[in-house]
């Protein structure tokens, strides 16, 4: 209709208020990102009571706790709603990776944390070490998983353990003969299986093809599997290169895997117990192991976000899952060795703990939790690949 | 009696009327007006927040703990142009999408054309309703279902099976197939549009000149319903070029979508940085899109 | 018509051909529904309804179909009055920028979701915004507004200026002309736009992952259940309550939206 006049002011007025709220924005993000961890990092949490009774009473205000889990975590959440009047609500990961990232959205309360997830959270300061005085069930822990480098810093515990299993080589027994007592049924690169194999899709598997050359190539002088050098890296990776054509499933949604078995899309992979636990029960027939050469695994710990909405939910939650009732429930469930003793008597199984060697500590020392590599080796002198270099490679192998 | 026709004093000055009279006279006021708060929204909100992707892509990660370090450089950027992964997942993604485009294009064609052109009214109306309804099964229910139908159980080797074929469906071609399939109404409808406003007139004067069926149909209808073809591989293309979720259900290579999907918490300015590639090649197809006039067609 | 026999046959044919294409894996998302296994193999081998009382009853469903519902109508309504604005801005006047401007609005939804999700993701976060409904309104609002744009801006093409014209020359104001004259004209466009603009917010998954934080709309839930094995039938099920349900606001937009661009532009997001 009608022209307008001086109408190149218009989009260049806005461009420019644009860059500029652009610029105001990132720049005040930037502070966002620093971490909270100061020097001796505090317990408290805003809005945390501080006597158990406090805590209970705040609980049922805040009425629900929003947590992160590894899938099949969480038990009796309808009892622990009734007791202390929190919902549950629960949000699987699939990676540690993506726990992280879940854990500094700022959206949960806590997350149920493997080693090479705890390692950084802690470093970075987004959870909180935990009064253990208002978490009753923490006396029952067994001695030997409490305060490791996983679960602790600076002498302070950082959250309320969980369990520890181990990942297992697993196979469906009527394609897979005979049976195998070692790694090499998957790094073999003329494999009768190619195309068949199911591997765990995240960079933390790495450690799996340097825990196989340190048994086969000793000479390469590998002792932890996540602390590597460049020759020990590299040579994983090239293990890994070679096995990257073979593998039919890079899985990381659990019940994915369990569908691929079922219909025997995949025959022999890397697992957890929690697939051949479902699996056998729906009477398919799959096996479990951990190979000769030993195994990676995890050492799980129920940390709380240090901002956390519903911190006194949260602490409930910590003391909820480490019950006898509980650690039942979620070993048996899940397949992995519960770390309060008491829970051995109560699980369907009167042989669940020992079959899991809960509590045989020698039968996991082959047993290499999950954790972040760090460039100092860990301590040990030398230079080693850093957690980027582990994620970079990782998207080399996958090409 | 009166001879002076009755004349409505002039309405009265109220503010409305006198704000409605400024922005007459004032035009660019009121399209100022106009605009300001969508291209507000959409230049600050969506464009600043592109904005910050961008300027993350320049930053760096903290080896150990994955937090970005605002520090500037442009090693992501380097690493995007030299490992060669990137270049191959970049490059497979852009070959699908093109394949998925063809493949939508030619089977849209055919069925668009009858709905806009043989159809009786009430069949096209009901073919109208029948292309919409897909658009609201659920994506994921339908790539699901795919999921299940290419398995190595699945429908399709399940009729194979009898003549002693089989498919591999969890593979580029069973991926092309999904694509293909996930997003077909968004071609076709452009399409049905661009065929409609075709004015018959100009086939039968094409008719008159001597011009057979196929004749008129590949040297008229073709290229006047090209920009619609266009219109509608805008969205075929930029569908299949950042998708995450179907090449995770169905294949196991890597593609755009998945990369920066899979680096998204653990290395957050590369994974935007490489979102500079799907965003180069929108914009460039964007443009030609322009050229061709299809922005017109949509 | 102009097309001779031979090309109906084929075109019949084709578009046939087409719909079968489109049509069975939906029907067998409906024979799944009833499936009365827990996992989705074939051939199906018991048929069963028992999924649909499951179903009924869960009620993690329930409100993530009660977000989804709030999200959509939240979206919708943002998008209708900004697409609004920028229909009219763009149709009734000629102006410098005018083809930059329509290329602003198109590009949410021309550039890929994973895109603009993560972008909004690190936004939000950045200025420390909650994610919830809040967030997750304008993620979908940005990239529907283009939808309503279309079809108010090709309804608007249809109707020249003139009646406008005529009612400011019988003295009428901007205000009134647009009650009165402008918006009656646009008004079925409007709803077209607004129920395609309600159905791409409510099946929206590839940019709702990154800005609903814990919150679950209905494709989210059906994302974080899609693999579980016992929820595997309900999923169908919520599938094709979905699509029977919409068989009504399609016919209805499709009515409605005659004379407008159909076309849409769009996301399986």
């Amino acid at each position: 209709m009608n022209d307008a006049r001086k109408s190149w002011l218009r989009p260049a007025a806005l461009a420019a208020l644009l860059v500029a709220l652009a610029f105001a924005a990132a720049s005040c993000g930037g502070d966002d990102d620093e971490s909270g961890g100061g020097d001796a990092a505090s317990t408290e949490i805003a809005g945390l009571g501080t006597s158990l009774d406090e805590i209970k009473q705040k609980a049922r205000e805040e009425g629900e706790v929003d947590l992160i889990q590894w899938p099949g975590y969480a038990q009796l959440t309808k009892e622990f709603k009734q007791q202390t009047g929190c919902t549950v609500k629960t949000k699987d990961g699939a990676t540690s990776d993506d726990m992280v990232q879940l854990l500094t959205s700022g959206q949960y309360d806590g997350v149920s944390a493997s080693g090479n997830a705890s390692v950084r959270l802690m470093a970075r300061g987004d959870v909180a070490p935990v009064n253990t005085d208002l978490i009753p069930n923490y006396a029952d822990v067994q001695e030997s998983i409490k305060n490791q480098d996983y679960n602790s810093r600076d002498g302070q515990p950082y959250g309320v353990p969980h369990g520890r299993g181990p990942n297992l080589l697993a196979w469906r027994t009527d394609a897979v003969t005979p049976a195998p007592d070692s790694w090499g049924a998957i790094w073999d690169t003329n494999t009768p299986y190619k195309g068949k194999i199911s591997i765990y899709d995240d960079s933390i598997f790495i450690a799996d093809a340097a825990l196989y050359l340190k048994a086969t190539k000793p000479d390469l002088g590998i002792d932890n599997p996540y602390q590597l050098n460049e020759e020990q890296f590299n040579a994983s990776i090239d293990l890994l290169k070679g096995l990257a054509p073979n593998v039919g499933e890079w899985w990381a949604d659990y019940a994915k895997q369990i569908q691929s078995y079922a219909n025997k899309d995949v025959v022999i992979g890397t697992t957890w117990p929690y697939q051949v636990n479902t699996l056998t029960a729906d009477k398919k027939p799959v096996k479990g192991i951990k190979p000769k050469e030993g195994t990676t695994g995890w050492s799980d710990t129920w940390m709380i976000y240090s901002k956390a909405k519903h911190p006194n939910c949260m602490y409930l939650w910590m003391d909820h899952m480490i019950s006898p009732e509980a650690q039942a429930l979620v070993a048996e469930g899940f397949g992995e060795a519960p770390v309060n003793l008491k829970a051995c008597a109560l699980t369907k199984n009167k042989n669940h703990c020992d079959q899991f060697h809960a509590s045989d500590d020698s039968w996991w020392d082959d047993v290499y939790y999950w954790t972040t590599p760090t460039a100092d080796c860990g301590g040990k002198g030398g230079t080693c690949k850093t957690q980027e270099d582990w994620v970079n490679a990782w998207t080399e192998i996958r090409g | 009696m009166t001879s002076t026709p009755y004349a409505e004093p002039p309405p009265r000055p109220t503010v409305g009327r006198r704000l409605s009279t400024f922005f007459y006279r004032h035009s660019y006021v009121g399209l100022f007006l106009l605009l300001l708060v969508p291209i507000g929204w959409l230049l600050i909100g969506y464009g600043g927040s592109l904005f910050v992707l961008l300027l993350s892509s320049l930053w760096d990660t903290d080896p150990f703990t994955s937090e970005v370090v605002h520090t500037y450089n442009l090693d992501n950027f380097r690493r995007i142009l030299e490992e060669d992964v990137y270049r191959e997942v970049a490059w497979r993604t852009i070959k699908m999408a093109a394949l998925v485009t063809i493949a939508d294009a030619v089977l849209a064609f055919p069925i668009a054309y009858y709905m806009a052109r043989v159809a009786a009214p009430r069949t096209r109306n009901l073919l109208v309703v029948a292309v919409l309804m897909p658009l609201w099964a659920s994506y994921l229910v339908k790539a699901y279902a795919w999921r299940t139908i290419l398995s190595g159980a699945g429908v399709i080797n399940w009729a194979l099976d009898p003549f002693g074929l089989s498919f591999d469906g969890y593979s580029s071609v069973g991926l092309w197939l999904v694509f293909t399939y996930l997003w077909l109404p968004f071609m076709i409808l452009p399409v049905y549009a661009g065929l409609e406003r075709i004015p018959t007139s100009l086939l039968e004067a094409s008719a008159d000149l001597g011009g057979r069926s196929l004749r008129t149909f590949f040297r008229v209808t073709v290229p006047l319903a090209f920009p619609a073809v266009v219109a509608g591989s805008i969205f075929t293309f930029s569908l299949t070029l950042g998708d995450y979720i179907a090449p995770d259900l169905i294949t196991s290579q890597q593609f755009i979508g998945t990369v920066i999907y899979d680096q998204r918490g653990t290395n957050l300015p590369v994974a935007a940085a490489f979102t500079l590639v799907p965003i180069a090649v929108m914009v460039v197809y964007l443009i030609v899109a322009k050229r061709l006039k299809a922005f017109e067609a949509l | 018509m102009t097309e001779s026999r031979l090309t109906q046959f084929f075109l019949r044919l084709g578009a046939g051909f087409t719909l079968a294409f489109i049509y069975l894996p939906l029907i067998l998302i409906g024979f799944y529904a009833f499936n009365e296994s827990v996992t989705q193999s074939w051939p199906i081998e018991n048929f069963s309804t028992k999924w649909f009382s499951v179903a009924y009853h869960n009620q993690d469903i329930r409100d993530a179909l009660w977000l989804s519902l709030k999200a959509g109508i939240g979206a919708t309504a943002v998008a209708l009055v900004l697409g609004t604005l920028v229909s009219l801005a763009l149709s009734r006047f000629h102006f410098f920028g005018r083809d930059a401007i329509s290329l602003v609005v198109i590009l949410p939804i021309a550039l890929p979701g994973i895109v603009t999700g993560l972008a909004l993701q690190t936004t939000y976060t950045t200025v420390g915004l909650d994610f919830g409904l809040l967030t997750i309104v304008i993620g979908h609002a940005t990239f529907c507004i283009v939808v309503v744009y279309n079809n108010a801006a090709a309804r608007l093409r249809r109707l020249s200026g003139s009646l406008e014209e005529a009612s400011y020359d019988l003295g009428a104001d901007a205000w009134q002309t647009f009650r009165f004259v402008t918006f009656p004209q646009m008004r079925t466009a409007l709803l077209a736009g607004g129920l395609l603009a309600f159905a791409l917010s409510f099946d929206e998954v590839v940019v709702t992952v990154f800005t609903a934080g814990a919150q679950q709309t209905l494709p989210i839930w059906i994302f974080a259940n899609l693999f579980r094995p016992r929820e595997q039938p309900i999923v169908n099920v919520v599938a094709l309550f979905v699509i029977f349900a919409s068989i009504i606001p399609v016919y209805v937009a499709q009515r409605l939206g005659r004379g407008t661009a159909t076309g849409v532009p769009g996301g399986g997001r």
